[in-house]
């Protein structure tokens, strides 16, 4: 540790600041400015290199971030990065993307502010590739061995990335037009610009990883196929079924699944068209679901100029604080403010949608009324019911699990009682050869479970081919966060 | 004869050993110089003995003691009247006492046999004499194995061989008799004559009623009583040998035994006739330490040389740093050192020829003696002062033994020997200077080589072939090179020893350092460094018999690790042929990993081979490289290769014709190193680690230094580090330590062990060769991965072993166990604390404890009972005490809290070695129950040891055993600094031994003086498991402790060295274990409470730790993570961000804790203890105590590497001989009712009670030991502030034994006159001890010595006035008394903290060393004998004239002294002789203080303490 006085030399936690509002909403770009370096340094000399660094813990990625705070300090960026890339393949996205358990976990928060870790994390893979030390990572000789990856989001890339590098040949196919998965359209470009995406896409093609784009699994080509034409096949289908809302006027026109509003936004502020985009602009915008999707909704709308948009949440607003249930190092319930949030917009909470209005089959507005927790669930506050105003109504309330027809249903493999695709110490499935990872195996999660869990069943499907290997399982695929 | 005979001593059992017995004693020697033998000679001898018997000991039955013994001239003319055959002329026949078998037809056939010998030794038997003994005397386990007592007499062949050269023929006849016969013969020689056995030193004389025939007339006689630690009676262990006794222990006499061993076939004597080898080995096995020296030294005194000659090749002083020594003198050292390296350890060893007599103490001075003279010409010499009742009108010389130097009788000339004298002879015997200055060969002289760089990425390849870590580059190497110094860590270990780990171990990690405790005090390597020596020659070694300029033709080596160039050197030592004779053999340590373990065997058979082979052509400079490794060739573990070459060597008799050098890639710290030397290495070349730390620094890793730099700064922390290894032992120099093999092995089995560590000990077997070799190609394959394909971003493992990494070893703590145990006991969650336990405990996956192995229930389980009728939480909770943790350590509200915490539950807290503030002792609800007594004796007073409940000794402790600990400045608050008795913002140092226990006895002593400071306190005494922690422990308990402690090696919450936190001491598993069964074979454990502590985490570890004998329980980590510790591990640097380990107010703000978190912490704790002994059918703790079968530990062992392990040796069910308890039952007898202070007591009744003032006279005796500290305790009870000055005034006359007027309060004055022994005034609290010469002695009262050593030792207030000199160590941590003396021996002042001392005479070397606070003024100082580290000297500045007149001036009206008034009567003049001795940071912080007192500061305020901090870092 470079400085043991860092954390009392340096009180406060400072992060880039957000642009203006007013600014940054009438485009798409990211949000943060740039952070002057040595601020950024001062943070990471505040972390303590603790013998027991909780947010290495935290990090379902086992990120050393006690040994890359330190290098970041000292200003070392190319050993920093080696560092990050040791556990992390995608530093740059969850820099930008991931909630940061660590730093929930830091343990600076028992009675300070806890260190940016995640902002360490991003500056100093972006500094990286500036810098150009992320060069391609060909392996040195191959194993012969061929394994088809089934998506392209972070599960996918990172099984993909891992095998390659371990010598197997890896095709990775992408229903869409272009690899990425959510990376590309569910994530707003003002969250993570594309090029981000890109610039790690054009690695992992250098290192040798083929991308079947455009081909839909289960369809252009069937879950037996690919089993026959590779060595092994990896699911990384994510958990795409979205959770409903079953209230009277849901058929009604204007409301939709956040994920199929998003992703058409997105191309759209990617310069393509798209053909029948239902946009945000000039309505009144009501967004149910108070989550990170919820969130992505906002920021969208009001790029798109909506006249207001409201976010409904069923929960209670949560404390600043943390509740006694909730203790430290755990992740807990607080307020947070999302950079969309602060984009305007308002947020209810502890609401329940009773029914959606309509007039001529389009969505005009929606029925609430205030809720509590009861015995069994929530129960309604009597005499809150209102009407709210809306032409378009987004669901962000949640995803089910994988998608059951097509390449699940063709390679026969065996559902766990939560609808996930079951797997075994190994992210093996019941069908030999069959690996799944990601949300398709854990159900919906975090982009870093993700990489973790592309990670770890790379490490499965080496051992299946080769009957050892080497590569890092930084997760067991029961393995859940931290709680009580 | 094998040493089991004659003796009771057990064959190894479960854990105990016998090799690990120790012994310390009582030594006295009387001669005369008149010129006459006579009777009375013997009488004093035996007075002396009696009165050293509080030295000696008895085991469980007080009429069998641990030996005793008298050697003395040949009594002609009491054996001519006694034997019933004709004696040849005195000197023209041996005599000596035989141990016969009891057995008739045995005996006559041992006889005949000697018979036999003798006749082909050129000898004649004259006859045998039955020896009249009183065998009803002495008690029956003494008795059942006594042997029959006969005495031989012969004569040479011829009848004209008298004195020596009879000698050597009795000496092969001897010699031969033991080896081939069951015969033990005490001595046999026609110059003296020895009288010994398993005797109390009162019984030594009317056993053996031969000594008290008026005919039996001696010159001399040496005296010995024996203290050993177990209670087995052995007849041949009883002092004196042939030539010595010995008051001590060697240190590293295993390496010297090995070296005895190899050395023999270079042994040539043309004065002891025949082939030598009939006499081999020369050093009988499993002999005791002082036998082998006795041997040694017999060896090389009857091959040739003067018997002081001898002596003082085997303990040299320490010349190495000796600037004022004689060059000649030096080179006597020198050129012996050749072939001889030093007997190390502490020592006084008294010898005689039969005409010479005498003494030498160790290079360090660790033992006392003092000696007198009278005007008939008698001399004394003993342990102590007044074992002879001396009138004082007649002693004319009163003097004591000092480090180093001898102290001779000539009685057959009638005279002293001077040490100047018997060195000056001996040096000028041979021109060794010459000799020197031709033969050796130093690296500087020897051409340079150009410096070869490697690039990044072949350093990585071999970082990957050798294992290395990211940790161990940043946690390890860094800083060593950055700094030149080993890093520190804190919170102990929690990781699995090496042989429970899942990962590939280095074989270094299979081995533990051992370290001194109790029986031989470690050293202390910092501020003692002039004892020391890194230093050391290689190269073929002489003939030990002879002298010869040849013998100095060696390479000299001023460190033990050297650089690459400094390697090359010497492999190139030869290559312009200007050295012939000099060639140097390059092994390659490499094998064909793809062979496995055969292929590794097969390569050391081959490199034996080659070896042998290289010397036979003239190789005298092995080189053992692992460099070249590449894909096939993995290196072999350094450590392996070389230890099993050194032991190839032994074994051919061919290891001291070549020096062997390491040149090893796997070593990179300083456990490394220490252990690559304790196995034969001369030098290490860590080259992977030089190269490792050069690329450190070109990438940019380590800045601020040069590679130059940061290569250098590696060498000297590595070998700096070594020394303190070998210090923590008590060992001081390279030379010795080279092959003394002071480590214990943990998880190898023993066939690996017999083959390649030869005579070291693995308690429980463990993995071969097969795993050696297993976990060397795991390594291998990382850098050369089987597919080929290395993965990218990972080129070394993380590391883990030092802080917590999810891929790196597993921690007992994790974020886990620690989350859930803070979250349990806050939120008072019993389930969760059962997750917590369970994640602690099931450990079937992840071994990390050798208790993790055992299965509660055992073979034959008891019924579970319910667990309604097991005792109640209450009951068990009484049994739990917290850790040893200080004050200035850990803040005042983490100590507060745990101390109210145990006082609420009726257990208890610790207050460490900090002392504890007055508002607290005196506070009930807020005070620690236990007061540590450690050597930095901080705040022991008087008071704080009448608040005690227990007192307890630290001997050691488990993060670094054998070590002193340090608070730096920046953490002396005003605050700690109020409690330690110190000055805020000076450091603070403890030394690492105690001062006032260097052996067993003053251990014993001590405890007599802290049980006389509270009688009413137990006392405990805490070691540290390690292999023959038993037999201490034994010795612990005779010593009247009341509680041993037992730590293991994982605990420790204070800072530590790295090396000392991973790599000393064992598991207390073991350590229990051995503690249980060694106290339960010696009848010893049912007097004494047995503790255990170290990570005990869960119910289920004290249940454990219960099973095998303990009855007590210690925790310290779990508590302060209840308290909101969350193994920061960064204790040591003040930053703690929960307010427990740092003093920063702000900080301190941030603790969370509780008193109600820890009473339920330990009330789960408890129970869950209830819920396993109901499973296991106990009602109660006590019931489960000791009782061993109800663990099973044969669930079979999956794991890859701990299957190999053998844990019975834990659960051996030790019954005791005399169906004593196996726990405890009964209490120790202190004999404190025999104490003279009840007297003083009953004298000073009215002042305790109303303060009237007493005045009185008492004689007192050497036996009258404490004086003045049971009234004391009397007093203060009564009147905590003390009574007014002088209340209470003694006179006393005669020989004060040890320790008078320890912890003496305010009130009290004792005045001596007479002399004192060692540790007068020890924790002086406020009273004041006079000692003056008689008035009616002649001698010079400044010339002589009037008490002994360590004089003050942490007194905090109070005064001394001493008029005569005293010995070592005066004043050492003295933090506020003032003391006047007339002269002092090495280490005055040593670590003072405050205080005034005055001394009017001559001081040793190294004066003020460590003193960091305080002032002294010294008369006429030798300024280069000033340790000025930390001090400054300058003449007298104003205010100190008046102090030190007035302390003339006191000293002159309490002891009349003449050198105080004649320097007052001219003190013009006398005060330019004046100089003071003034701490330097102690000054800055004064300044500071008096000027903010003077601007009206609030001197303990904030403001002036960021003042203080800002000038000591100035």
């Amino acid at each position: 540790m470079a400085d043991p006085q860092g954390f009392l030399k340096t009180r406060e936690r400072e992060l880039p600041a957000r642009r203006p509002v007013p600014v940054r909403i009438r485009d798409w770009k990211e949000v943060y400015e740039e952070q002057e370096l040595g601020q950024l340094q001062r943070q990471a000399g505040r972390c303590m290199d603790c013998g027991i660094p909780f947010c290495h813990s935290g990090c379902p990625l086992g990120n050393l971030i006690p040994e890359w705070n330190d290098l970041a300090w000292k200003g070392d960026w190319r050993e920093a990065i080696e560092r990050l890339h040791a556990t992390n393949n995608f530093p740059e996205f969850t820099g930008r993307l991931c909630p940061a358990p660590c730093e929930t976990a830091c343990v600076l928060g028992i009675n300070q502010p806890a260190v940016t870790i995640k902002q360490v994390e991003v500056t100093t893979i972006d500094r990286a590739f500036d810098h150009g030390y992320v060069q391609p990572q060909a392996p040195e000789r191959l194993s012969g061995k061929t394994v088809a990856v089934v998506g392209s989001g972070p599960a996918g890339l990172a099984a993909a990335q891992q095998l390659t590098r371990a010598g197997h040949t890896v095709a990775v196919y992408e229903r869409a037009d272009k690899p990425g998965g959510l990376l590309r359209y569910g994530i707003p470009e003002f969250k993570m610009e594309k090029s981000v995406l890109d610039r790690r896409l054009a690695q992992m093609e250098a290192e040798g990883t083929r991308f079947r784009s455009g081909v839909a699994v289960g369809e252009d080509v069937t879950g037996r196929q690919l089993r026959d034409r590779y060595d092994a096949v990896v699911l990384a289908i994510g958990a795409t079924v979205p959770r409903d809302l079953p209230v009277p006027g849901r058929e009604l026109d204007g409301v939709m699944q956040a994920m199929d509003f998003l992703p058409p936004a997105n191309r759209v502020a990617l310069g393509e068209t798209v053909e029948g985009q239902v946009t945000a602009e000039g309505k009144d915008v009501i967004v149910i679901g108070g989550g990170d999707t919820g969130a992505d909704c906002i920021g969208t709308s009001h790029r798109q100029g909506a006249r207001s948009v409201t976010s409904l949440e069923i929960m209670p607003q949560p404390g600043e604080e943390r509740v006694a249930g909730q203790p430290w190092p755990t992740y807990p319930m607080i307020f947070r403010v999302a950079s969309a949030h602060e984009e305007g917009g308002e947020r209810l909470y502890a609401v329940s949608t009773k029914e959606i209005l309509g007039e001529d089959g389009k969505v005009s507005g929606i029925r609430v009324v205030d809720v509590q927790r009861g015995d069994h669930g929530f129960d309604e506050v009597e005499g809150t019911e209102r009407v709210l105003p809306a032409q378009l109504v987004l669901l962000a309330m949640g995803f089910l699990g994988p998608e059951k027809t097509g390449v699940v249903e063709q390679l026969e493999v065996e559902l766990d009682e939560r609808s996930n695709v079951r797997r075994d110490r190994d992210y093996m499935s019941s069908v030999p050869g069959v690996f799944v990872a990601g949300d398709a195996g854990r159900g919906q999660s975090l982009i870093v479970w993700a990489i973790a869990e592309g990670r770890s069943a790379a490490a499965g499907v080496d051992r299946y081919l080769t009957g050892q290997t080497a590569l890092p399982r930084p997760i067991n695929p029961q393995d859940r966060p931290l709680v009580v | 004869m094998t040493p089991a005979r004659f003796s009771a001593q057990p064959a190894d059992t479960g854990l105990y050993r016998r090799e690990h017995e120790h012994d310390a004693c009582g030594v006295a020697l009387v001669a005369t110089m008149r010129g006459s033998a006579g009777h009375d000679i013997v009488d004093h001898a035996l007075t002396a003995l009696r009165n050293l018997e509080h030295r000696g000991a008895t085991g469980a039955d007080p009429l069998v003691g641990d030996g005793a013994g008298i050697l003395t001239q040949v009594p002609d003319a009491f054996l001519r009247e006694v034997v019933d055959f004709d004696l040849p002329v005195a000197g023209a026949y041996a005599v000596g006492l035989a141990f016969l078998p009891v057995d008739e037809a045995e005996r006559s056939e041992a006889v005949a046999r000697i018979e036999a010998i003798a006749a082909e030794e050129n000898l004649r038997v004259l006859g045998w004499r039955d020896v009249p003994v009183s065998s009803e005397l002495i008690g029956q386990p003494a008795r059942d194995c006594m042997p029959q007592f006969r005495q031989l007499f012969v004569a040479s062949a011829s009848g004209r061989m008298v004195g020596l050269g009879l000698d050597r023929l009795a000496f092969c006849l001897r010699k031969r008799a033991e080896r081939e016969t069951e015969v033990y013969f005490p001595s046999l020689s026609c110059r003296t004559l020895v009288y010994k056995g398993m005797l109390t030193t009162g019984q030594l004389e009317p056993f053996f009623p031969d000594l008290s025939d008026r005919r039996f007339a001696t010159q001399l006689a040496l005296v010995h009583s024996r203290f050993s630690t177990n209670t087995f009676p052995s007849w041949p262990l009883a002092h004196p040998y042939r030539l010595i006794a010995h008051n001590g222990e060697i240190n590293t006499v295993k390496g010297n035994r090995n070296w005895m061993r190899a050395r023999e076939s270079q042994l040539v004597s043309d004065v002891i006739p025949g082939d030598l080898e009939r006499l081999f080995p020369i050093c009988t096995p499993e002999a005791s330490d002082s036998a082998s020296f006795d041997e040694t030294l017999e060896l090389l005194h009857l091959g040739g040389r003067s018997l002081p000659h001898a002596v003082l090749m085997m303990i040299p002083e320490a010349w190495e740093n000796h600037e004022e020594m004689d060059p000649a003198r030096r080179a006597f050292y020198e050129f012996h050192s050749t072939f001889m390296e030093p007997w190390d350890g502490p020592a006084c060893v008294t010898f005689t020829d039969g005409s010479l007599i005498g003494a030498v103490l160790d290079r360090n001075g660790l033992r006392p003696g003092r000696y007198s003279v009278t005007d008939d010409g008698l001399v004394v010499l003993a342990s102590e002062a007044g074992v002879l009742d001396l009138d004082p009108t007649h002693v004319v010389r009163k003097g004591r033994l000092q480090p180093g130097r001898m102290f001779l009788v000539d009685t057959e000339h009638g005279r002293i020997v001077s040490d100047d004298e018997v060195k000056s002879s001996l040096a000028a015997q041979h021109p060794y200077d010459e000799w020197l200055h031709a033969g050796l060969i130093h690296l500087d002289d020897l051409p340079e080589r150009e410096h070869i760089v490697h690039t990044a990425a072949s350093v990585a390849r071999r970082q990957q072939t050798f294992g290395y870590t990211q940790e161990e580059l940043r946690i390890l190497l860094t800083p060593m090179a950055r700094t030149g110094g080993e890093a520190l860590g804190s919170m102990g270990t929690d990781t699995p020893i090496a042989v429970l780990s899942d990962r590939p171990r280095l074989i270094f990690d299979y081995f533990t350092q051992l370290f001194a405790q109790v029986t031989n005090p470690p050293l202390d390597a910092i501020r003692e460094e002039l004892v020391t020596s890194l230093g050391t020659v290689i190269g073929p070694e002489g003939n030990a018999l002879a002298a010869t300029a040849a013998h100095a033709r060696q390479v000299v080596l001023p460190f033990p690790v050297i650089d690459n160039d400094a390697l090359a050197k010497i492999v190139h030592v030869n290559a312009d042929g200007d050295l012939p004779g000099y060639a140097t053999h390059v092994v390659r340590g490499l094998y064909d990993v793809t062979g496995g373990a055969a292929a590794m065997q097969a390569r050391l058979e081959e490199i034996f081979a080659e070896v042998s082979q290289a010397i036979a052509d003239g190789a005298r400079f092995i080189v053992l490289s692992d460099r070249d490794s590449g894909r096939d060739d993995a290196p072999i573990p350094s450590l392996l290769l070389t230890s099993a070459v050194h032991h190839h060597l032994i074994r051919e008799k061919t290891r001291t014709l070549v020096g062997l050098v390491v040149e090893a890639g796997d070593v990179r710290e300083v456990h490394h190193v220490a252990l690559l030397i304790g196995y034969g290495a001369a030098a290490v070349n860590p080259y992977l680690a030089m190269e490792s730390v050069e690329d450190l620094v070109r990438s940019g890793a380590i800045e601020g230094v040069t590679a130059e730099q940061a290569v250098k700064n590696l060498i000297k922390a590595l070998g700096k580090g070594v020394l303190k290894v070998m210090s923590k032992m008590g060992i001081s120099t390279v030379a010795s330590y080279r092959g003394a093999q002071v480590f214990e092995a943990i998880g190898l089995s023993q066939e690996l062990v017999d083959r390649y560590f030869t005579g070291t000990v693995s308690q429980l077997g463990g993995i071969g060769l097969d795993v050696v070799a297993a976990e060397t190609a795991a390594r291998h394959a990382a850098a050369y991965p089987p597919d080929g394909v290395r993965l990218p971003h990972r080129k070394l493992g993380v590391g883990g072993e030092y802080q917590w990494r999810r891929e790196g070893e597993p921690h007992l703590f994790d974020p886990d166990t620690v989350f859930r145990l803070q979250h349990s006991t806050r939120q008072r969650r019993y389930d969760v604390f059962k997750q917590y336990t369970q994640r602690v405990d099931e450990q079937s996956e992840r071994l990390m404890t050798l208790r993790g192995l055992f299965e509660l229930g055992g073979a034959h389980p008891r019924e579970p009972i319910s667990i309604d009728e097991v005792e109640p939480v209450s009951e068990i909770v009484k049994r739990f005490n917290t850790g040893a943790m200080s004050y200035g350590s850990i803040s005042l509200e983490a100590h507060e809290t745990l101390a109210i915490a145990m006082n609420r539950l009726g257990a208890r807290s610790n207050t460490g070695e900090g002392g504890e503030d007055e508002d607290r002792l005196m506070d009930p609800e807020r005070r620690s129950v236990i007061k540590q007594v450690a050597s930095g004796r901080f705040g022991v007073t008087s008071l704080y040891l009448t608040k005690s409940g227990d007192i307890q000794i630290k001997m050691a402790q488990g993060a670094k055993p054998g070590e002193g600990g340090q608070l730096p400045g920046h953490k002396v608050y005003p605050w700690v600094a109020r409690t330690r008795h110190s000055t805020p913002g000076v450091g603070l140092i403890s030394p690492p031994p105690h001062h006032d226990i260097y052996s067993i006895e003053d251990l014993a002593q001590l405890i007599h003086d802290l049980k006389n400071a509270n009688p009413d306190a137990r006392i405990h005494v805490k070691l540290v498991s390690e292999i023959g922690v038993g037999t201490v422990a034994a010795g612990v308990s005779k010593a009247h402790s009341d509680v041993v402690l037992i730590s293991g090696h994982d605990g420790g919450t204070g800072a530590s060295p790295l090396t000392s936190l991973k790599h000393a001491g064992g598991p207390w598993e073991i350590g229990l274990a051995e503690t249980q069964q060694t106290l339960v074979l010696n009848n010893l454990r049912d007097r004494i409470v047995v503790q255990c502590d170290g990570q005990l985490k869960t119910g289920r570890d004290v249940v454990i730790a219960a099973l095998l004998g303990a009855e007590e329980f210690g925790f310290a980590t779990a508590p302060l993570v209840v308290s909101g510790c969350v193994m920061m591990r960064v204790c040591h640097l003040d930053t703690c961000p929960v307010g427990i380990a740092t003093q920063n107010p702000e900080l301190r703000k941030r603790f969370s804790g509780k008193p109600e978190f820890v009473e339920t912490f330990f009330e789960y704790i408890a129970e869950e203890v209830r819920e396993h002994l109901a499973a296991l059918g106990f009602r109660s703790v006590e019931e489960a105590v000791g009782q061993v079968s109800a663990i099973d530990a044969t669930k079979a062992v999956a794991h890859w590497k701990a299957a190999g392990l053998d844990l019975s040796p834990i659960f051996a069910d030790v019954q005791s001989p005399d169906g004593s308890a196996r726990r405890n039952t009964t209490t120790q007898d202190h004999g404190l009712e025999k104490a003279l202070d009840h007297h003083l007591i009953a004298i000073a009744r009215e002042a305790i009670n109303d303060g009237t003032p007493v005045t009185a006279e008492v004689p007192v005796r050497n036996v009258n030991r404490t004086i003045g500290t049971l009234l004391g305790h009397e007093v203060t009870k009564a009147h905590p502030q003390g009574l007014p000055d002088n209340t209470i005034d003694l006179t006393l006359r005669g020989s004060a034994g040890q320790s008078l007027g320890a912890f003496l309060p305010r009130g009290v004055t004792l005045r001596l006159f007479g002399d004192a022994n060692d540790y007068v005034g020890k924790g002086l609290s406020g009273g004041r001890v006079v000692v003056r010469p008689d008035r009616a002695a002649p001698l010079q009262a400044e010339q002589n010595v009037i008490a002994g050593n360590v004089i003050g030792y942490g007194a905090t207030s109070g005064e001394l006035f001493l008029r005569g000199k005293v010995g070592e160590r005066f004043a050492v941590r003295n933090s506020g008394a003032s003391a006047v003396v007339e002269g002092v021996g090495d280490h005055g002042c040593e670590y003072m903290t405050g205080g005034t001392v005055l001394v009017l005479g001559s001081t040793g070397r190294n004066f003020a060393a460590g003193m960091s606070g305080g002032v002294a003024y010294v008369l006429d100082l030798a300024a280069d004998r000033v340790n000025r580290e930390l001090v400054d000297l300058s003449r007298l500045r104003p205010d100190d004239e008046t102090v030190v007149r007035e302390l003339l001036g006191r000293h002159v009206e309490w002891t009349e002294s003449t050198v105080a008034a004649q320097l007052l009567e001219d003190w013009d003049t006398a005060r330019e002789r004046f100089t003071l001795v003034l701490p330097r940071d102690y000054q800055r912080v004064l300044d500071v203080r008096t000027a903010a007192d003077a601007e009206g500061l609030d001197i303990n305020g904030s403001e002036v303490w960021e003042r203080i901090m800002e000038a000591s870092r100035g």
